[in-house]
């Protein structure tokens, strides 16, 4: 007897129930994506490329160092160079626009999981499914719901992404140290100011190393984005490969690794204490802390007895 | 007890973690052991109930496991109760909303952490005013607080560090000082000092004390370190398997164990440390009058045996002490008054001496040394063998010791031997 279990006509039907029922929610959404691209590409793509390469190089000093900005710049000069300018800017949009909606769907996601079990035991299988999921299987049913173009690559990019910012954003703050959220419950803070307070900020690394993973994942899909329309470096990969083009896929191709290599090291570097930025923070971070303990110091206290020396007990 | 005087109460406390918590408290209350509730239950508190009064240091004893992480937990609401109540200075802190127990926890009761628990991203000074944030107290007017409590632990000129930068000690100290400028009437203390190395961990238990008898706090604290309960508590609960299996002062516990598992436990306690001369003290068993003469005195020590008494006055204030001869030197020569052979060096102790500080002065003292109360009256002695047996857990024993048999006198022995020698019964000298 020949069973067949009809899965696929149940998903197309269900694709084909959502976009009768919601079809008034898709086509607002489809312009969000479009006005968020074209917003980040007008910003990249309007000034001359060494404007946008220069300003590129001082924002990799500050945040990491000189030699990142000298790297940088080289890169990018690597992309003009080899007349992928235009294409990298249009990856370079979908993939921030992409990675932006990821963050800020991922990391509430990831806080609610963190404190709600039954939350969090219901996002893990469906995390790993998105995850496993081959990419490409998302493109079909995005194309039919956002019609070819941005659209679809944003939306698709998305669900690839999303996974690792909300596991570690919730790893982050299941791993915060038990005892001083608990200090936080103990003094009667409100569980929203806990999160503010202690939370977030002692969670952050690992936010951090997500939202770093969302980025590069995004960048990833740069290739198979370009299978729905999506203009940029992959429409160059995707046409080397069906011309058999190798110079113009290796072209195509190292832009996608400089820009891998830039947002990599770019978001590894938030909160690491790296680079100018850092340092100015740091140094007048030191010096209020300083100008404070000199008031403290100055100041006569009005307290009792003989002034008790901590002496003793080592630094 | 008065209401007034309590300052947090606990009656009938359950904590049963996993499934069937409600049945479980049930049968825990029909006297099943807590190994039969069944592997997905954990009964980590049973019955714990005990009133802590205002300006006591209540600990809170028992080895890991024992449930006095989870009990302290309970009375500030970290961990609900799963049947009993909780009150802290009269308002109940069991089955309220989550707003109401957050206003119980800003006001009336804040905890100290055994790994001190402070906000590594901030300050000294921040992590001391944090209590005070919390409570909505206005910046200048919290940070000024906080640099007072900082000055009292000890920390001033540390204000701007971050606890990273701080020793343990040291960071014990401000999680100290969170506690203490969020001016709550009660603190909770979680193994407090456990963390820290054994002669800071003396300094800061010294530290407690003063801070204790200076500002007057309820202190409940946790701990597994049995001399360090003895040490800084003024009543302790002993907890096994989430029981409560005794209440009562170090002496007490100490004394009288409520059972062999507490009398286990309390083993390996530096008795000298704990015991006081007032638990060791004897009913002092010749006192002369000072206003009797010498006559009397003679034939009381003559009745019960002994070679001196202490003279008291008429409210049984101390004056001195007799020795015998010299009453019988009084006696021979008809005088009526004792004052003139009365010594006054009579090295007497008072009731809350620490045994460790009674084995010099019972050394130098002629008679059993005396015990005085805080007004200078006479209410027992302790004879050396008494001391002894008090540090080795039988104060009991004292009472049958017989005193060390007398030698022969001199003179006795050697007519015997003269006699003997003059018999002529020789006798190997090697026996000798």
């Amino acid at each position: 007897m020949d069973i067949r279990i009809p899965v696929g006509t149940w998903i197309a039907d269900f694709f084909d129930w959502v976009e009768v029922a919601f079809g008034w929610f898709f086509e607002p959404l489809r312009s969000l994506f479009l006005g968020l691209y074209d917003a980040v590409a007008w910003v990249f793509g309007t000034p001359p490329a060494l404007v946008v390469i220069a300003l590129v190089a001082v924002g990799a000093l500050l945040a990491r160092g000189w030699r990142f900005a000298i790297g940088s710049a080289l890169g990018l000069l690597f992309i003009v160079g080899v007349d992928q300018w235009d294409n990298a800017v249009a990856s370079l949009s979908l993939v921030l626009v992409a990675a932006f909606l990821a963050i800020a769907a991922a990391v509430p996601l990831g806080i609610w999981a963190a404190r709600n079990d039954r939350v969090s035991k219901t996002l893990k299988p469906i995390l790993d499914f998105l995850q496993t999921l081959p990419a490409f299987v998302y493109l079909p049913p995005a194309l039919a719901l956002l019609r070819i173009g941005v659209a679809p690559a944003v939306i698709a990019t998305f669900i690839f992404a999303i996974a690792p910012g909300v596991r570690l954003t919730e790893l982050g703050i299941r791993g915060v140290d038990k005892e001083v959220v608990e200090a936080g419950q103990a003094f009667g803070a409100h569980p929203r100011r806990i999160l503010r307070q202690i939370q977030l900020p002692l969670a952050m690394p690992s936010i951090m190393a997500g939202v770093n993973q969302v980025i590069m994942l995004s960048l990833s899909m740069v290739v198979i984005a370009a299978m729905v329309g999506a203009p940029g470096l992959g429409q160059d990969v995707v046409q080397s490969i069906s011309a058999l083009n190798v110079g113009l896929g290796f072209e195509a191709g190292l832009s996608v690794v400089v820009l891998a290599i830039l947002l990599d090291r770019f978001t590894a570097s938030f909160g690491k204490g790296m680079g100018l930025y850092s340092t100015w923070r740091r140094r007048r971070l030191a010096q209020r802390e300083a100008d404070e303990q000199a008031r403290f110091d100055a100041e006569i206290l009005e307290v009792g007895g003989p002034r008790r020396s901590p002496g003793g007990l080592g630094g | 007890m008065n209401d007034d005087t309590i300052a947090l109460r606990a009656e009938g406390l359950y904590k049963v973690f996993g499934r069937h918590a409600d049945e479980a408290v049930i049968a825990l209350h029909r006297g099943t052991p807590r190994d039969e509730l069944g592997a997905a239950t954990t009964a980590a508190v049973i019955d714990a109930s005990f009133e802590v009064r205002h300006g006591e240091i209540f600990v809170v004893m028992g080895l890991s496991g024992s449930g006095k992480s989870t009990l302290i937990r309970m009375l500030n609401g970290l961990h609900g109760a799963t049947a009993g109540t909780v009150e802290v200075g009269g308002e109940r802190l069991t089955d309220i909303s989550p707003k109401r127990l957050r206003e119980i926890r800003r006001r009336r009761i804040s905890m100290v952490f055994q790994h001190f628990a402070l906000l590594p991203h901030r300050t000294v000074i921040d992590n001391v005013a944090y209590g005070l944030e919390i409570q909505g107290v206005e910046r200048d007017e919290r940070i000024a607080r906080a640099r007072r409590v900082t000055e009292i632990v000890g920390l001033q000129g540390w204000e701007e560090k971050h606890p990273s930068e701080l020793s343990g000690g040291m960071q014990q100290r401000v999680g100290l000082a969170r506690a203490l400028a969020a001016d709550t009437d009660v603190l909770l203390m979680d193994e407090a000092f456990s963390a820290l190395d054994p002669l800071i961990r003396r300094e800061m238990q010294d530290q407690l004390l003063e801070l204790q008898a200076e500002l007057g706090k309820t202190i409940i604290f946790i701990t597994h370190d049995l001399n360090e309960a003895m040490y800084i508590g003024d009543r302790i609960a002993v907890m096994r398997d989430g029981r409560i299996v005794q209440i009562g002062s170090p002496e007490d516990i100490l004394t009288n164990p409520a059972n062999d598992y507490v009398e286990q436990f309390v083993q390996d306690v530096d008795r000298t440390k704990v015991l006081t001369a007032e638990s060791v003290m004897r009913k002092p068993r010749a006192v002369v009058h000072v206003g009797a003469g010498p006559r009397a005195a003679l034939t009381l020590m003559r009745d019960e045996q002994v070679a001196g008494a202490y003279v008291v006055s008429k409210d049984r204030s101390i004056v001195g002490w007799v020795r015998d001869r010299d009453v019988f030197d009084l006696v021979r020569r008809g005088v009526k008054d004792l004052s003139s052979v009365i010594q006054s060096d009579h090295g007497a102790v008072a009731t809350d001496t620490a045994l460790a500080d009674l084995f010099i002065p019972s050394l130098e003292a002629a008679l059993p040394l005396g015990v005085l109360d805080s007004r200078d009256r006479l209410v027992g002695v302790i004879p050396r063998v008494t001391l002894l047996a008090a540090l080795g857990g039988e104060p009991e024993a004292a009472v049958q010791a017989a005193p060390r048999p007398d030698p022969m006198p001199t003179a006795e022995v050697d007519q015997v031997l003269e006699a003997a020698v003059g018999a002529g019964a020789a006798e190997p000298k090697e026996a000798l």
